[in-house]
C-alpha cells in the first residue's frame, strides 16, 4: 500500500497493489501472455474449450505463443454459457468450489460462475484496488447498499472492502429509512449502490428534512446499471460527494472489472487479470483504441470457470493515452450502449449513441431527439428530429437552415449515413425514458 | 425609432397557427402585421403585436421558442409606386433588406411596411433624411 500525494491538484492519489497497478506496459503483455497460457489449459478440461480449441489446433496452452494465435480462438457467447447449464463451464472439481453464482435468469436459463478460493481472493483483490483507486481507504466507514446474495455486486465489493480495512457495513438494498439513520448513526462516508437507489435515498433524505450536514459522506461508487455524466453531475451536486463510475458483469466476477480513478476519466480495466478487447460487433475484427465497439473479455486467473473471448454486448471505447493517477491499465468509456440496439443503415452498422452524441454538441437543440427510419424500395432514409431549444432561438429562418446542415454533416461524419433533420418545437419529442422510444423503425422488410 | 417583432417557430403541424393565435386572442393581444417564412419542417411566424413582452412572456410559459427582432416600420403612401418610393430611397442609401411584411390594420389612409434590416440603425438614418415617416409605438395604440 503506498500513498502519493499529487499537490497541483490536491488530489491524493492511493494504490493497493502499486507493482501491479504501475507495470510497464510492454511487461504487462507479457504477463499476459504468460498467464494466457494457464487459462488455456485450464478452459481445455471443459469439454465445450476442448471440443473448440482442439478444432483449431490448439491442444495445450503452449499453443498459444502470441496475441496472433490466441485472436484465433473463437469468441464465447452468454448462450453458449446458457446452454451447458449446470455444470458444463466447471473447469475443477467441485470439493475445491467455495462459492457460485447465477445471472437472475429473468432473460431465460441462467448462467453459473463457479469460484475457487483463489478465484474469490482475487476478486477481492481487484475491488479493493477499484476502491481504493477512487480514494477510498481503511479509514472509511463503508455502507454497502447493494444486493447480497447471488446478485454479485453486495458480496464482491464487501470482501474487497475488508481487504483495505474499511469499516463495513452490509446493509444491503432497500429499507431506505434504516439506510439513512445507519449513515448518520455511523458516519458512513463511503456507499456502493446503484444511481437509481441513490437518487431514491437522495429523495428521502429530502422528505425526513435530514440536512446534508448530519452525514458524512464523502463518496459514491455507483454501477450495475447505466447512467449518464448528468445524473453523475446531478448525485454530486446534491449531495456533495464524489461519485465514481462502476462496471461489471457477473460472467467476469462481477464488480471489479473497470472502475474509475480520483480523475474520473474513463474506467480501469485491470488488464492483468482480463484480456480487455473491443471488437466491431459485426465483423468481429479487433478495433483499435478509441473507436466504438463490443467489449470482449477473457480470464486471466480464473480457475473454477475461465471463459475465452468472452462477448458481453456492452460497448464503449478503449482511451487513447494514458491517465494522470500513473495505472497502466487501460480505460473505457461509460457504457454506451447494447449491441442489441445496433441498427444496419443502408449497410452501415449505427449505434443510437453516436447519433446522440453529436446532438449533445449542439446547445441550440434540447436534449430530446429521435431516429426515424424508413425506406423506399432498398434504400433506407434516416431522419433525426431533434427540438429546439427555446433560449437559442434567434428567429431567423438563415440561421435554422444552417443549423440542420450542420448537424446534418456532423453525424454524416460520424455514422457515415447521410441524415435528414428535422427541427421541432421544445418538448414535442418524447422524453428520454430508456433507449427503445428514442428509435422508430418503420421500415418494411424487404 | 426601432419597433419589436415577434418570431415565433412553429412546426408544420395541423393547427399550431391556431394555437399561437387563439393564446395571443385570449391575453387579449392584438395581432397588427404578420408573415409566416416556411420550410420543409417547420416555418417560423413574424408578427407585430401590441404588446411584446406580454405576447412573449404567455409563448414561453406555453413551451414555444419565441425571440424578439428589431424591425423598423414606415408609413408608406396607399397608391402605385408608393412602396417603390421607398424601396429607390433604401436602394440609393445602400441599405440591404432581409424581409419585409405589411400591416393588416389600415391606421390611416397610408399603409405600414414592416422591414428588418442588417442595419436598422443605418436605415433608419437613411429613411429619416429622406423624410419618410417612422412609425412608433404611439402610431400603433
Amino acid at each position: 500500500m503506498m500513498i502519493l500525494n499529487n499537490k497541483e491538484l490536491d488530489l491524493e492519489i492511493n494504490y493497493f497493489d502499486k507493482k501491479n497497478e504501475t507495470l510497464d506496459r510492454e511487461y504487462l503483455e507479457k504477463l499476459q501472455l504468460t498467464k494466457l497460457v494457464k487459462t488455456v489449459d485450464q478452459a481445455l478440461k471443459i469439454e465445450f474449450y476442448k471440443k473448440r480449441l482442439n478444432g483449431i489446433g490448439i491442444k495445450s496452452g503452449r499453443d498459444i505463443k502470441s496475441f496472433e494465435d490466441f485472436k484465433k480462438i473463437p469468441f464465447t457467447s452468454k448462450d453458449e454459457l446458457r446452454s451447458s447449464y449446470p455444470k458444463g463451464f466447471l473447469s475443477v472439481d467441485m470439493d475445491d468450489v467455495i462459492r457460485l453464482h447465477t445471472s437472475s435468469g429473468t432473460t431465460g436459463v441462467p448462467t453459473v460462475i463457479y469460484h475457487t478460493r483463489n478465484d474469490i481472493e482475487n476478486w477481492a483483490f481487484l475491488t479493493a484496488r477499484c476502491m481504493m483507486a477512487a480514494g477510498a481507504t481503511k479509514k472509511d466507514i463503508f455502507q454497502n447498499m447493494t444486493g447480497y446474495g447471488l446478485f454479485t455486486g453486495g458480496l464482491g465489493m464487501h470482501y474487497g472492502a475488508e481487504k483495505i480495512g474499511m469499516t463495513v457495513i452490509p446493509a444491503g438494498s432497500g429499507n431506505t429509512k434504516r439506510q439513512i439513520q445507519m449513515m448518520k448513526d455511523f458516519k458512513t462516508t463511503v456507499v456502493h449502490a446503484t444511481p437509481s437507489y441513490m437518487l431514491h435515498i437522495y429523495d428521502i433524505i429530502v422528505e425526513e428534512g435530514i440536512n446534508l450536514s448530519e452525514l458524512s459522506l464523502k463518496r459514491a461508487f455507483l454501477g450495475a446499471e447505466p447512467y449518464g455524466e448528468q445524473t453523475r453531475k446531478k448525485l454530486e451536486d446534491l449531495l456533495k460527494i464524489d461519485v465514481y463510475n462502476s462496471y461489471g458483469l457477473s460472467e467476469m466476477n462481477g464488480p471489479g472489472v473497470s472502475f474509475e480513478c480520483i480523475y474520473k476519466n474513463g474506467m480501469h480495466t485491470w488488464e492483468d487479470f482480463f484480456i480487455l478487447e473491443i471488437i466491431d460487433p459485426v465483423t468481429g475484427k479487433v478495433l483499435e483504441d478509441g473507436k466504438q465497439g463490443e467489449i470482449v473479455f477473457t480470464t486471466l486467473d480464473r480457475e473454477a470457470t475461465p471463459i475465452l473471448r468472452y462477448r458481453t454486448k456492452d460497448l464503449t471505447h478503449v482511451y487513447k493515452g494514458r491517465c494522470e493517477c500513473g495505472r497502466v491499465h487501460r480505460r473505457i468509456s461509460r457504457i454506451t450502449g447494447r449491441t442489441d440496439d445496433m441498427l444496419i443503415i443502408n449497410g452501415a452498422n449505427v449505434f443510437p449513441s453516436q447519433i446522440e452524441e453529436v446532438i449533445m454538441k449542439y446547445p441550440e437543440v434540447g436534449t430530446n431527439y429521435q431516429i426515424f427510419l424508413t425506406n423506399k424500395g432498398a434504400l433506407d432514409k434516416l431522419t433525426v428530429k431533434v427540438e429546439i431549444y427555446s433560449k437559442m432561438f434567434k428567429g431567423e429562418i438563415s440561421e435554422l437552415d444552417s443549423l440542420k446542415k450542420r448537424i446534418a454533416d456532423h453525424i454524416k461524419s460520424a455514422i457515415i449515413v447521410n441524415p435528414t433533420v428535422e427541427l421541432h418545437e421544445p418538448g414535442s419529442l418524447p422524453v428520454s425514458e430508456g433507449k427503445a422510444k428514442r428509435v422508430i423503425d418503420e421500415r418494411s422488410k424487404l | 425609432m426601432k419597433m419589436t417583432q415577434l418570431s415565433i417557430f412553429l412546426e408544420n403541424r395541423k393547427g399550431r397557427l391556431y394555437d399561437v393565435c387563439s393564446l395571443l386572442g385570449k391575453n387579449n393581444i392584438n395581432i397588427l402585421a404578420l408573415t409566416i417564412a416556411e420550410t420543409e419542417d417547420f416555418g417560423v411566424l413574424r408578427t407585430v403585436v401590441n404588446k411584446p413582452e406580454e405576447a412573449m412572456k404567455a409563448l414561453k410559459e406555453n413551451g414555444f421558442a419565441a425571440n424578439l427582432t428589431d424591425v423598423v416600420i414606415v408609413e408608406v403612401e396607399h397608391k402605385p409606386g408608393g412602396l417603390a418610393k421607398i424601396l429607390k430611397i433604401l436602394n440609393d442609401g445602400n441599405i440591404n433588406i432581409e424581409y419585409m411584411h405589411a400591416f393588416v390594420k389600415q391606421h390611416t389612409d397610408n399603409a405600414y411596411m414592416t422591414f428588418r434590416f442588417d442595419n436598422p440603425d443605418e436605415a433608419l438614418k437613411v429613411l429619416k433624411k429622406n423624410g419618410i415617416k417612422i412609425i412608433t409605438n404611439d402610431d400603433i395604440k
